[in-house]
Order: structure tokens, then sequence, then C-alpha cells
């Protein structure tokens, strides 16, 4: 597979794990053709394209698949390596220390955050903030380490785990709003106040981070309804058009796809 | 030895996750020093070589703690490249294989832990999905020699071999037959084995199942 060969992005706007992959293609320059799912439905080029986990994003490179948003961010870091500065660091230990980070994200704050959101027990619900509380104070050590006083994880450029972290921001953001409760809070995690600022105002997230306001009125009428179908925007910047169906045969998927930050 | 080049392991002897690393060290012929480390009693080094999941396995390397199996196998393959690489060199090929690895991980050890912790309902479930983790992994070996395609005993073979060790403990608990369920699977774990890698670091499968005994009882299972 060739460079110039065509790219395409199989994924929804309201993914964070699609953000990621947005992030880094967009870090590299590179022209794709962003294929959104609609919601509630899995479209036969996405069953065909990722028939294991049938989830989204998927990278088409001339036409072959690459699933798992952590993956395709290191194939597009090899495939394009002369193109922009590296995603993952050379030596190897620090792309051990960069790649352990990515997999703490996703495995104690990702799914912590969709847990949050739409979780209606009280419990459970503390368990879940409390938990996002403890991965973001653990992110903030690493986050002085990693970063030696530079602006990003990466140093003087973005890298793997900022991008993977960057995509949590509009929800962390929106959560202020929407449940009153300050993740990013700059006397708790000071550092990455900074660097969520940083990086949302870079380029290369401009046009993928959504907008708090969108996000958090996809959260409310998610919460408050519990069935949702979204007529997804073709950016995340359009308003947001929502038509709320109370009836009880709305199928699960629809809570699935629409919560495919928390689950995919 | 210089100390920057020193390899130490802290790991438990029927970790699957430790046992990918004592392949990977031996398949790349890296020196190192295993450590056993207790787990009702975690040692301090432990804890302070990973803090954040204060598990094993812990490859320390210099003194610098690496950490999370399928990591750590990366690691070793980019400081050892050696003759071979676990990975294959195409960005397509490491994608897929990655995507594999990845697969084993999330799948394998949490559904083969059913299989002999649950009963009832809970453990039909189990029987289930582990057969179609079996089916799924059958199809995509297909009729190669090695997950990883041609020759090579690579990172998706490393991550799955220590877990034969384990077919037989999953058969007596649960009843579900791997010969019946994946001829080729099975076959492939016979291959892996003729390995001198894996030959000397899997345990005996009835080891395992006593240790599996244990816990289970430990813990109240029926």
């Amino acid at each position: 597979m060739a460079v110039e060969e065509e790219v395409k992005l199989i994924g929804g706007w309201e993914s964070a794990y699609v953000a990621r992959v947005r992030t880094a293609l967009n870090l590299k320059g590179i022209p794709y053709e962003f294929l959104e799912e609609a919601f509630g439905k899995k479209s036969d080029l996405l069953l065909k394209s990722n028939p294991v986990h049938k989830k989204i994003p998927v990278l088409l490179h001339a036409g072959k698949p690459i699933c798992e948003s952590l993956i395709i961010i290191e194939y597009i870091d090899e495939m394009w390596h002369a193109s922009g500065p590296p995603i993952l660091p050379s030596d190897p230990y620090e792309r051990a220390t960069a790649r352990l980070w990515a997999a703490y994200i996703d495995e104690k704050l990702s799914p912590t955050i969709g847990l949050f959101l739409r979780e209606s027990n009280e419990e459970s619900k503390k368990g879940a903030k409390d938990q996002i509380f403890v991965a973001l104070l653990q992110l903030e050590e690493a986050f002085v380490e990693s970063s030696k006083g530079k602006s990003f994880f990466g140093g003087d450029n973005i890298g793997f785990v900022d991008i993977v972290l960057g995509s949590c921001i509009a929800w962390l953001k929106a959560m202020d709003k929407f449940a009153g409760i300050k993740f990013l809070d700059e006397e708790k995690i000071p550092r990455l106040v900074e660097w969520a600022e940083c990086f949302c105002s870079a380029s290369v997230s401009r046009d993928v981070v959504p907008q708090t306001e969108v996000v958090v009125e996809l959260s409310k009428a998610i919460l408050a309804f519990r069935r949702v179908v979204v007529v997804a925007p073709s950016s995340p910047n359009d308003d947001v058009h929502f038509m709320l169906l109370l009836s009880s045969h709305v199928i699960d998927e629809m809570l699935i796809v629409v919560f495919s930050f928390t689950i995919i | 030895m210089a100390i920057e080049s020193e390899v130490k392991l802290r790991d438990f002897w029927v970790s699957p996750f430790g046992q990918r690393c004592r392949i990977a060290l031996a398949e790349k012929g890296v020196e190192y020093e295993y450590q056993e480390e207790n787990l009702s009693a975690k040692s301090e080094l432990l804890l302070k070589s990973n803090p954040i999941h204060k598990k094993i396995p812990v490859l320390l390397h210099g003194g610098k703690p690496v950490c999370e199996s399928l990591i750590i196998l990366r690691y070793i393959d980019e400081v050892w490249p050696g003759k071979s690489s676990f990975l294959p060199s195409d960005p397509n090929a490491r994608a897929h294989a990655l995507f594999w690895a990845d697969y084993v991980d999330r799948k394998v050890y949490e559904c083969g832990t059913r299989l002999w912790k649950m009963s009832g309902e809970a453990l039909d479930a189990a029987k289930k999905e582990f057969v179609e983790i079996l089916k799924t992994l059958e199809a995509e070996l297909g009729d190669k020699k090695y997950f990883t395609g041609g020759d090579v005993f690579g990172l998706v073979d490393i991550a799955l071999a220590p877990f034969t060790s384990w077919f037989y403990t999953y058969e007596a608990y649960s009843g579900v037959r791997m010969e019946e369920e994946s001829p080729k699977l099975v076959k492939w774990a016979e291959r892996c084995k003729e390995r001198e890698s894996v030959a000397k670091t899997l345990p005996d499968p009835m080891k395992v199942y006593e240790f599996a005994g244990s816990l289970k009882k430990r813990f109240g299972g029926k």
C-alpha cells in the first residue's frame, strides 16, 4: 500500500475514539473521506470492515481496513512517517511509556466517563466520579514527567498520549456545565488544565473536538429520555437537532451507538 | 554485566501474562533474572515499579520498569531486534497482528477464567462465548503454521501460547471440547509446545488444573 492511495474513515462526530484518529490524520496532513455512520445503524461497510467488533472507528486505506483507535494511530504514524513530526517517540522505553499511558486512559478514564454519564444509581455515579478524579491526578503526574516543562506529553509537538487524552476533553468540559462537576479543575490539576487549552487551540484539533455546548445538549437529552435518535450534523459546530422518541420500541443499540464514546 | 543492561522479570509462575514475557525473552536469547512475586504479599519493589496497577509482570531493564505484557513484548522486540521480529515490517500486516493480539488480550483470559470459576447459567453463558472465541481464532489462524504468517512465531502466537497450558483446565471444568470446536488451534498449540522457549516456560497442565482448583475452593466456587 502506498501513501498516496485513498484514505477513508468510518466514524461518527460524537465518538472520542474517532476524534483521536481524525486528530492523527490532521497531524500528518492526510486528506481523507469521512464516512459518517448514521445513529442507531451500522452500515454494511462497517460490518464488513470490522466483522469481529463491529465498531467505529475503522480506517480504510486503499480499501483495506484497520481497526481499534490506538492501532490505527500507530499505523498512521508508521505509514506516513515522512510527513510531519512523529506521533510516537523513537526511544523504545519512551514508546513503552506512551503506550502504557494510552492503555491507562482507555482502561480507567474513557469508559468511566461514559459510566458516569449514563448511571442513574447515585452510588455508582459517585464511584465513577471518584475514579475519574483519581485518573486525572495520576495523569497530571504523568504529564509533568513526560512533558519535561514543554506544552504536550509529546514535548514540543502533539504526541500519542496527547491525542488519546485530548479526545476526552470535550466530555470532561461538558460535565462541568451538565453535572456541575469541575473535572478540569486548575487547583487540582493545573498542568493538565493548561495542557487542555493548548490541545484544543491547536489547529489539528479544531474541527475535531466538538463544542462543549453541543456535547452538553447531547448528554442532557440522553439522560432525560434514555432513548435518543440524533440527526447527526455534518460537523460538530452545526446545531444539533434532536428527534426524541419516547416509544419503548426504540432499540438498545441506539443508546449504545450514542454512547459510542463509552463503549466503542 | 553493566547495570544499564541488567534485565529482571518480576512474575508469578502460573501467570499467562508473565509467561508471554518469558517466552519472548527466550526467543530473543536475552539473559535475565527471574523473580517470583508472592501475590498475597506484594513486594516493595513491585509496588514501586508498577505503582499504578501493582501487578506482575514487570520487566526491569537497567532498573527502569516496563509494565503490561503486550507493551513488554513490543519493548523486547524493539530493544533486541535480533534475527527475527515478532511483528511484520509491513504497516498493514503489523496493524493486523496488533489487532489479533489485542483480541486475545480482551477475550481469552476473562472468558477462560469464567469457565472454571462459574457454575449454572453463568457457566453456560461463558461456554457459549468461549466457543465463539475459539471459532474466531480458528478462522483467523486458518491453515497457517503460526498466526503471524509464514514461519514467524510472532506477537499473536506469543500472546496466546501461555493459554494452551490452561486448555485442560478449561475442558475439565466446562466440558468444552477444544479438539471438536477448533482442531486447527489445537494443532497450533502442539506446534508451539515443540518450541524450546514455550516448552521450557509453560507449566504442566495438571499443575495449572490444581492451581485453578485451589483458587476455586478458596473463593468459594461450587
